[in-house]
C-alpha cells in the first residue's frame, strides 16, 4: 500500500467531487480539501491534471490520480484493508458495478446539463422523460445488484451507490425548479428507497450540499447559460 | 459438442472488439465469435444479451453478459488470473492505465471521427485536436517499448487498433496526426505493436477495412447514416 498525505482538489457542488469524497469518509480516511475556483484554476489543479484541468483530483504524495470513477478504484485498491470495499469481490459483480457507474454518467450528466439550458416547456419535458427512463433502467439494475439488500454494493455502500447518489441533491434540485417529479416512487420504488437510505447514511450527510445550495448553484448557472445566450 | 463457455459478440472491424478478442488470446481463453452487422441489421440474440446499451461487444461467459469493451477487458484479468497479466500490479499504474484508456476514447477516437466527417476550416479544426489529443496520449508511453512497460499490457490491447486504422484514415482523408513531427514515439510504437506475434495474426483484413471505412465516410457525407461508428 502506497503512503503519503491526501489532498483532495474539488468543487463542493460537484458530483464527481462528492462521491469520492463520499469514500473517503466512509473509509475514514483524512485528507486536505482543496475548494477551487471555477473559473480561476489553481496552480495545484493545473500542475497535478495538466490534460483535463478537472477535479476531482486525488493527490497522494507526489502522485495524482484524476477521474472520479478512476480514483475511486484507486482507493478501493490501495486501503483495501481498512473500511468496507468501494467494489464488490466477485468479478462479475465487479464488471457489472463498472458498467451501470458509465452509464450513470454517460446518460445522467448530459440530461442535467440539458435542463440548466433548456428553454421551451417542450425541451424541459423531454429531458425529464429522458431522465425518467435512466431512472427506471436503474430500477431494474437495483435490484439486481443490491439482491435484496440495502444498497448497490450489499450491505454498505460502494462504487455504484456514491456514482449514481452523488447526483441526487442535483436531481432534487432541479425537481424544485422545474416542478417535476422525477424521483417519483410509483415508477422507482426500490430506488426511491435506496435513494432515502443513501442519503440518511453518515458518509453522505457529511458531504452531500444541502438542496437549497445546489438549487441556487442550479439557478445562478441557468440565468448565466440565458444571459450568455442573449449576449450572442 | 458442447456449447463454448465464452461467446463473444463483435464486429471484425470495431476497435472495441478488437480489444476484447486479444485479451481473450493473450489468455489462451478459446471463444465463440458472432460477428454482428451493426449498425442496422443487430440479431435479436445481442439485443437480447444487452438491452440497456445494445451495443457491441457483449461478452458471455457461462451464461452471464458483459458489456463495455474496457470493463471486458478487466474481467478478464479478474477471471482468468492464471494467464497472462494484463493489468498493472500497482494501483498507481492501474490507475494510470485507466485513466489513459479513457482518454483515448472519448479524446482520440472523437477527434478523428470529428476530422473524418468535417471538411474546409471545421476538419482544421478538428485536425488540430486529433494533432493534441495524440500528442497527449503519448504522455503515457514515453520511452517505454510499450504501454504496458516490456511487455504489452492493458493500455496497449486497448488502442493497439488505432496503430492499423490511424493510416488508412489519415490517407483516406488525406491528413496528417501521428508523423515524426507530432508524435514520433506513438509512431513508432505502432509499428512495434503490429509487429506483436498475436496481434499480427490477429488483425482485419486491411483492403476490407480501407473499403469500409471508406464506405462509411461517403455515406455520411450523403446523408445516408449520421455517424460513423
Amino acid at each position: 500500500m502506497a503512503e503519503g498525505e491526501l489532498k483532495l482538489l474539488g468543487l463542493w457542488g460537484s458530483q464527481f467531487v462528492n462521491r469520492v469524497r463520499m469514500i473517503l469518509e466512509q473509509k475514514g480516511l483524512s485528507y486536505e480539501y482543496f475548494e477551487e475556483n471555477f473559473v480561476n484554476k489553481s496552480e495545484l489543479l493545473l500542475k497535478h491534471n495538466p490534460v483535463h484541468k478537472k477535479v476531482p483530483v486525488l493527490i497522494h504524495g507526489d502522485r495524482a490520480i484524476c477521474e472520479s470513477l478512476v480514483i475511486l478504484q484507486y482507493i478501493d485498491e490501495n486501503w483495501s484493508g481498512t473500511g468496507p470495499p468501494v467494489l464488490p469481490a466477485n468479478p462479475y459483480d465487479r464488471a457489472i458495478a463498472r458498467f451501470w457507474a458509465a452509464y450513470v454518467d454517460d446518460k445522467l450528466l448530459p440530461l442535467l446539463i440539458d435542463t440548466l439550458k433548456a428553454e421551451t416547456e417542450e425541451a424541459k419535458a423531454e429531458i425529464i422523460a429522458g431522465v425518467h427512463a435512466v431512472l427506471e433502467m436503474l430500477e431494474g439494475a437495483f435490484k439486481k445488484c443490491s439482491a435484496g439488500k440495502s444498497f448497490f454494493g450489499g450491505d454498505s455502500i460502494g462504487y455504484l451507490d456514491v456514482t449514481l447518489g452523488s447526483y441526487l441533491a442535483w436531481i432534487r434540485a432541479e425537481e424544485r425548479i422545474s416542478g417535476a417529479k422525477l424521483l417519483d416512487e410509483t415508477k422507482i420504488p426500490s430506488l426511491t428507497e435506496w435513494g432515502n437510505r443513501f442519503l440518511a447514511a453518515d458518509c453522505v450527510k457529511k458531504v452531500l450540499p444541502s438542496v437549497e445550495r445546489v438549487e441556487a448553484l442550479a439557478r445562478m448557472l441557468i440565468a448565466k447559460e440565458k444571459s450568455s445566450r442573449l449576449a450572442n | 459438442m458442447a456449447e463454448k463457455e465464452v461467446k463473444l459478440f463483435g464486429n471484425w472491424a470495431s476497435t472495441f472488439t478488437r480489444r476484447v478478442e486479444w485479451a481473450l488470446k493473450l489468455k489462451g481463453i478459446e471463444y465463440e465469435f458472432v460477428n454482428e452487422d451493426i449498425p442496422y441489421n443487430k440479431s435479436e440474440e445481442l439485443l437480447r444479451l444487452n438491452p440497456v446499451t445494445k451495443k457491441i461487444p457483449v461478452l458471455v461467459h457461462n451464461g452471464k453478459p458483459l458489456a463495455e469493451s474496457l470493463v471486458i477487458l478487466e474481467y478478464i484479468d479478474d477471471t482468468w488470473t492464471e494467464g497472462y497479466s494484463i493489468m498493472p500490479k500497482d494501483p498507481y499504474d492501474r490507475a494510470q492505465a485507466r485513466f489513459w484508456a479513457k482518454f483515448a476514447d472519448d479524446k482520440c477516437i472523437s477527434a478523428m471521427s470529428g476530422v473524418s466527417t468535417s471538411l474546409g476550416e471545421a476538419q482544421q479544426k478538428m485536425l488540430q485536436e486529433a494533432r493534441e489529443a495524440f500528442q497527449t496520449l503519448e504522455q503515457a508511453l514515453g520511452s517505454k517499448q510499450y504501454f504496458g512497460g516490456d511487455q504489452i499490457g492493458y493500455l496497449d490491447l486497448a488502442i493497439g487498433l488505432f496503430a492499423f486504422w490511424m493510416p488508412i484514415l489519415e490517407e483516406i482523408v488525406n491528413v496528417s496526426v501521428v508523423d515524426d513531427e507530432n508524435a514520433p514515439l506513438l509512431k513508432e510504437w505502432f509499428a512495434r505493436i503490429l509487429d506483436v506475434d498475436m496481434i499480427k495474426t490477429s488483425l482485419p483484413h486491411r483492403d476490407k477495412m480501407y473499403e469500409l471505412s471508406k464506405q462509411r465516410r461517403e455515406q455520411f457525407f450523403s446523408g445516408q447514416i449520421s455517424r460513423l461508428n
